[in-house]
């Protein structure tokens, strides 16, 4: 009698792990067939963005992994630069209190006359998007924000995407990781990532 | 010094123009020969490696496998542990773990055009499939967050059976919530709230450290709590190693019923033997079974609609209609752009119609996919109340195979395992 209802209930669990095992691969399947299956990375759309001041506060890494970026090719190479410059500075000059930068990540460097070379120390730079936004009032926006990938630890979800208001965050194909501005956008295929509009 | 003033004085110019991403200022013709720098695009990890994680983590559940039945080692079933909660946890920083995939799993298989990574499916089905064959030896020495609570674990107390029971229930529910915040497009809530990921990256949100430092402090007395009391996987987990086709046994032979091994498991997952109880009337017996299935649709709406409602209630925080409800506050109170998002709304240019419609099919997908989640939660809610409903004899002291974690904590309290090493070491 004992031995009997063992063995029902040993041939009811296999017949049951079985099942289990049959529909667990299919959905396993089913969710390998309807992605496409590479690896996709963070980014942020620079044309979305507006420069909320949320990449520098709500990534998990600090500083952030999001930095600014710069496309010289866009770039005026002004003197009086909307990104670098307090909004009515007097004096054009690297004087702290003339930055805009809170963190003076931006380095000015003086061409030829009147030109000047803005570039980022990414060390610095904690992505909070003020220069970019004075860049794109008053400049050509070619300073703009990016995830930079030798810092991002790729997060399942990543917090920033959750609390950006533009919803400037999508996934990108991990081949194509940067969504870039100037000649270099345009020579680098843009495809979409992770969700698709 | 003319060309300075142009320069300031396009600038004034432009100023007045609003919109981003115009070229205000031409491109400066060098004539030093200076070069621009492009920009640098420092690459992802490479794919390769993802790869290797999933090599890993095979590997890794396969000799936790074998060590934990074959083996029947506690040392060993440590150090693969420990060489897991450093690979897994330190250095791939906890992500992407198996216990948050479900929720791109369940993303996936939801929404069509959400693109999911191998290596995702990999790791949300490979310790599953273990389960399936030979009970959780995944929890045993591979899942970074069960290693890190199990070697804080100094002085386990028991958790009484009844609230242990009651708290058990806590994962089926948190399991039902993530995946309706995961399909609907909201959040990933277990790794929002994943307390031990902040160690591994060495850093967090302070209330991410402070409820990880909290589980950490309880884990020195109750044995892995967010294993027994919160992780949503282990549901999973529970019930395929329930099934499972193998698992651990806690003594290598037959049980001698000596009671030594009574109080070594310190997640309470050792069964004690059941005696018979006295021949209770069939009669009785089986009216109590027609009970508990005529309950069965009673619970199963109830649930449903209690998940409905609460889900209902939940969609505001899903961002499309917090924006929206904002905006309708706004516009009633005649404000504009009060906060950020309903600021950049009213930037986008989307009509009003075009937004509440969004947020409309946001909270539909919400009712249905909480009404699910609710007959789920009830259903297991239900398959426990059957499960003590018809208790069976049990001679033997045996592992709980839904609840075990496969530690191998529990063997060397068997004489008959002492029996078999000394056996072992005599014989060689
Ligand atoms: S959170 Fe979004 S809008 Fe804000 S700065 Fe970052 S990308 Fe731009
Ligand atoms: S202003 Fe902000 S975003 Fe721009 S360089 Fe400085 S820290 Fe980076
Ligand atoms: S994915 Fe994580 S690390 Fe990368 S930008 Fe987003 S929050 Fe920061
Ligand atoms: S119960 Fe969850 S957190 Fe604990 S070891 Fe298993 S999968 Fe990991």
């Amino acid at each position: 009698m004992m031995s009997r209802e063992v063995d029902r209930r040993q041939f009811l669990r296999t017949g049951l792990n079985s099942a289990a095992a049959i529909a667990l691969g299919g959905a396993a399947g089913a969710a390998a067939v309807r992605g496409s299956g590479g690896d996709t990375v963070w980014q942020l759309d620079p044309e979305k963005c507006v420069q909320c001041g949320r990449c520098a506060t709500e990534c998990v890494l600090k500083p952030s992994a999001v930095k600014c970026v710069h496309a010289h090719d866009v770039c005026g190479y002004c003197e009086l630069c909307g990104g670098y410059h307090q909004p009515y500075v007097k004096e054009l000059n690297t004087a702290a209190e003339n930055q805009l930068c809170p963190v003076a990540a931006i380095k000015r460097t003086w061409v030829e006359d009147p030109y000047y070379e803005y570039t980022i120390d990414e060390d610095l730079c904690i992505g909070c998007g003020v220069c970019v936004k004075g860049c794109g009032s008053f400049g050509n926006g070619s300073l703009y924000l990016q995830v930079r990938h030798d810092r991002c630890v790729n997060c399942n979800e990543c917090a920033i995407a959750k609390a950006c208001p533009a919803d400037a965050f999508k996934r990108v194909p991990a081949k194509h990781p940067y969504i870039l501005k100037g000649e270099q956008g345009r020579t680098q295929p843009i495809e979409e990532g992770g969700e698709k509009a | 010094m003319i060309r300075r003033a142009a320069a300031i004085l396009a600038f004034l110019v432009a100023t007045a123009i609003p919109s981003a991403a115009v070229e205000r200022f031409p491109k400066p013709e060098f004539e030093t020969g200076y070069t621009m720098p492009g920009t640098l695009t420092p690459p992802p990890r490479a794919d390769i490696l993802e790869n290797l994680d999933v090599a890993v983590l095979a590997g890794a559940i396969a000799l936790a496998s074998w060590i934990v039945l074959k083996r029947r080692s506690r040392r060993e079933t440590f150090w693969l542990m420990l060489f897991c909660l450093l690979y897994f946890g330190f250095w791939r920083k906890g992500c992407v773990c198996p216990v948050g995939s479900v929720q791109n799993v369940s993303l996936a298989l939801a929404d069509r055009s959400y693109v999911i990574p191998y290596a995702v499916v990999a790791s949300f089905f490979l310790p599953l499939l273990a389960a399936l064959f030979f009970g959780r030896t995944f929890c045993a020495a591979v899942c970074p967050l069960g290693a890190i609570q199990d070697i804080v674990l100094l002085r386990p107390l028991k958790v009484p059976s009844g609230i242990a029971c009651i708290l058990g229930m806590i994962p089926v529910v948190y399991l039902a919530a993530s995946v309706v915040m995961a399909v609907t497009g909201s959040r990933f809530i277990i790794c929002r709230y994943d307390p031990f990921v902040g160690f591994f990256r060495l850093g967090g949100p302070a209330y991410m450290m402070a409820a990880g430092a909290l589980l950490l402090l309880l884990g020195t007395v109750i044995g892995r709590p967010y294993c027994r009391f919160i992780c949503p996987y282990s549901v999973l987990l529970g019930w395929a190693s329930k099934i499972a086709r193998r698992h651990v046994t806690i003594t290598p032979d037959e049980c001698v019923q000596c009671r030594l091994c009574e109080e070594s498991c310190p997640f309470g997952a050792i069964l004690m033997p059941l005696p018979k109880k006295a021949p209770e009337p069939r009669v009785s017996g089986r009216r109590r079974l027609v009970l508990l299935f005529a309950l069965l649709p009673v619970v199963a709406a109830a649930s449903g609609w209690i998940g409905a409602r609460v889900s209902a209630a939940w969609s505001r925080s899903h961002a499309t209609v917090a924006t929206a409800e904002a905006v309708l506050l706004e516009d009633r109170a005649g404000l504009e752009g009060v906060t950020i998002e309903t600021e950049t709304y009213r930037k986008s240019g989307l009509t009003r119609a075009a937004l509440m419609q969004a947020a409309d099919l946001v909270r539909d997908r919400y009712v249905v996919w909480g009404a699910l989640a609710g007959v789920f939660v009830g259903l297991a809610f239900w398959a426990r109340l059957y499960e003590f409903s018809v208790r069976r004899r049990r001679d033997d002291y045996v592992p709980d195979r839904e609840t075990c974690v496969s530690c191998a904590r529990c063997f060397e309290y068997c004489p008959k395992e002492r029996q078999k090493d000394t056996g072992a070491e005599a014989g060689s």
